[in-house]
């Protein structure tokens, strides 16, 4: 993923507000999803960079939890999902009499990612193959199959489950099941890969569950 | 073994493996890198390494280096300082030998450039080459090194005119963009961690360094590496180890940096420097010549606890060199610090040397806390801040440039 600067930025809230009725689709998913490509380190305070400025640039908590809380699983598209961060901000304005402002230093940049995908080689054919396979992936990949995948699949789901799905319908229905249970916003990509190497084996290595 | 084959075992196979199947995607390619410099300075330590390195991938890369005369590198540091935030004014006359020492220049290079399929020009010295290559094909990219969050406006009016055209800029931190009609991509920068100053040494080495500067390898040391430079808060640095040192009493303070020889404030600085430490015979105030890699690279590793109590800072990759060797930095709260200085996990982000002498207590009271966060800092490097990433995201611009289809491009 490459992180673009867009030169839009914000200082108070109304200011964040306004920027983010016309930035790119692009900058709202870099801006909840892209954290989980920068370091990382156990349980984040908050979960998008919108929470987290609310906190550290206009030490506001209580929003910065009402920010936090914005699932993007949850939200069908990046529209549906810019009008809830942008509903929970108006609702703040409304509260306050003024805007509370930071520094210059501290101000909202946004950014907005543009993201190369290109052929690792690794062809899984069997479900079989999916554990071993699961348990290579680099960061990256597991970004893209696990979290991009929901943008761009038909059902909103990672590509493991749209490829057992498709390819196998019926017979992987619980290993799918498992699969939806691992939350990928509220963890690390390490921890997430750990989960879906752990389902996988349980399911589909010798002897496992199904 | 080949420079990649080299890099895997410090860098990740995953991480060689993406740059091979990225550099596929490019095989072929003219690339040229223009920059000002063979030797010395940050951007030609990186060029050294980045072009063999691509060449390595099948791209077809060079790395041309324009010249000038003594007063046209006084005009571009003038124009380099005033573009960090200086108040310097550039004569008309300046500008103008800027301006002719660069078409001179394209005038040597103007057929290389013109055929390139790329060309990334480095820093403000030849920014001028593209309006001065007629018939150029290939894609340019400006790549700004320095912080230009606040700069001289009048300077970079100046020099906007030169840049607006390029198809593309980099810059190290999205908080350096500028206003300007093209994408701004945002690469931080990186560390070798085969060069010099980061492998790792052996201990007859760290010894003779010791040796060297009376350091008690035995006792507790805390180090600074920088210029002597009031943004660099040495007097700070000092202020925070005396009162560290009244709790720890064996603690020992090295703070080494280059010498001032062209910069006068910097022998201030240097001067405020010598007079705070006093005849402290634990304070080591270090000037050092600028190929001393080694040397720092020991100080580095002799350290129990790294600093960077900058009050300003562009990036800072004396903290990603100290991290590499697997030690917490306590550093400013400013700039690029905070992209490595994660916060209770990699070292502490302080405001004042209060702060900073705070966190010196903690970590030398919890040598298992210190050695965990240290691991850490190596890791959160070896994932984020070296050449091979660095190098990663160059391709990964070069492939978005030939594509230029919004937000993802997929390659076949």
């Amino acid at each position: 993923m490459a992180a673009i600067a867009t030169g839009r930025s914000a200082q108070n809230l109304k200011e964040l507000r306004d920027e983010l009725h016309y930035v790119d689709p692009a900058s709202v998913y870099f801006h909840f999803w892209g954290g989980l490509l920068r370091p990382e380190f156990g349980d984040p305070s908050y979960h998008n960079d919108f929470a987290r400025w609310a906190h550290d640039g206009l030490h506001n908590p209580a929003l910065a939890e009402r920010l936090s809380v914005i699932d993007p699983t949850d939200h069908d598209d990046l529209e549906v999902l810019r009008r809830a961060v942008i509903d929970v901000i108006e609702d703040e304005l409304d509260r306050s009499d003024a805007p509370e402002w930071t520094s210059r230093e501290n101000r909202f940049l946004f950014i907005r990612s543009q993201i190369v995908i290109f052929d690792t080689g690794i062809i899984v054919d069997e479900p079989g193959g999916l554990p071993a396979a699961a348990a290579s992936m680099s960061r990256s990949s597991v970004f893209y199959h696990f979290i991009d995948a929901r943008r761009r699949t038909p059902r909103a789901t990672e590509d493991f489950t749209t490829w057992l799905t498709d390819l196998h319908d019926e017979e992987h229905r619980e290993l799918c099941t498992e699969l939806a249970r691992i939350d990928p916003f509220y963890g690390t990509l390490a921890e997430t890969k750990s989960s879906l190497v752990d389902v996988l084996e349980r399911f589909l290595a010798k002897g496992g569950a199904e | 073994m080949t420079l990649l084959d080299r890099y895997a075992p410090v860098a990740g196979e995953d991480a060689i493996s993406q740059l091979r199947q990225l550099g596929e995607h490019l095989r072929g390619r003219k690339v040229v890198h223009v920059n000002s410099t063979r030797v010395g300075g940050g951007v030609a330590e990186i060029l050294a390494k980045l072009v063999p390195l691509k060449r390595e991938l099948g791209i077809d890369a060079t790395w041309e280096v324009i010249e000038g005369d003594g007063d046209f590198y006084t005009t571009t540091k003038t124009m380099h300082n005033a573009l960090q935030g200086a108040s310097s004014s550039i004569s008309k006359e300046q500008l103008a030998g800027y301006e002719s020492t660069n078409s001179r220049n394209a005038r040597v290079l103007s057929d290389k450039l013109a055929d390139a399929d790329f060309v990334f020009i480095h820093d403000p010295q030849p920014a001028p080459l593209l309006g001065l290559t007629p018939g150029r094909r290939g894609k340019w990219v400006w790549r700004c090194h320095i912080d230009v969050s606040r700069p001289n406006r009048h300077v970079w009016q100046y020099l906007r005119r030169f840049v607006s055209d390029y198809d593309a800029s980099i810059f190290s931190l999205a908080a350096f963009s500028q206003e300007l009609p093209h994408t701004q991509y945002v690469i931080p920068p990186s560390i070798d961690p085969l060069a010099d100053k980061n492998v790792p040494l052996d201990d007859p080495k760290m010894q003779s360094v010791c040796e060297e500067f009376g350091l008690d390898p035995e006792r507790e040391m805390i180090v600074q590496v920088s210029r002597f430079d009031r943004f660099k808060d040495p007097v700070g640095v000092i202020r925070a180890y005396r009162l560290a040192k009244k709790f720890s009493p064996g603690l020992q303070l090295v703070l080494a940096g280059g010498g001032a020889t062209d910069d006068p404030e910097g022998d201030a600085v240097l001067a405020e420097t010598r007079e705070a430490a006093g005849d402290d015979a634990d304070i080591h105030v270090l000037v050092l010549p600028p190929d001393a890699h080694v040397k720092i690279n020991a100080l580095q590793r002799l350290a129990d606890v790294v600093l960077q109590k900058s009050t300003r800072e562009g990036f800072g990759l004396t903290v990603a060199e100290a991290m590499w060797k697997g030690k917490p930095v306590i550093g400013g709260d400013v700039g690029g610090i905070r992209l490595q200085v994660v916060n209770h996990h990699t070292g502490f982000l302080v405001s004042t040397p209060e702060g900073a002498a705070m966190r010196i207590r903690y970590l030398l009271h919890h040598p298992g806390i210190l050695r965990n966060m240290g691991e850490k800092a190596r890791l959160l490097v070896r994932n984020n801040f070296l050449l091979t990433r660095h190098l990663r995201e160059y391709l990964t611009v070069m492939v978005s440039l030939l594509h230029e289809t919004g937000d993802r491009i997929e390659l076949s």
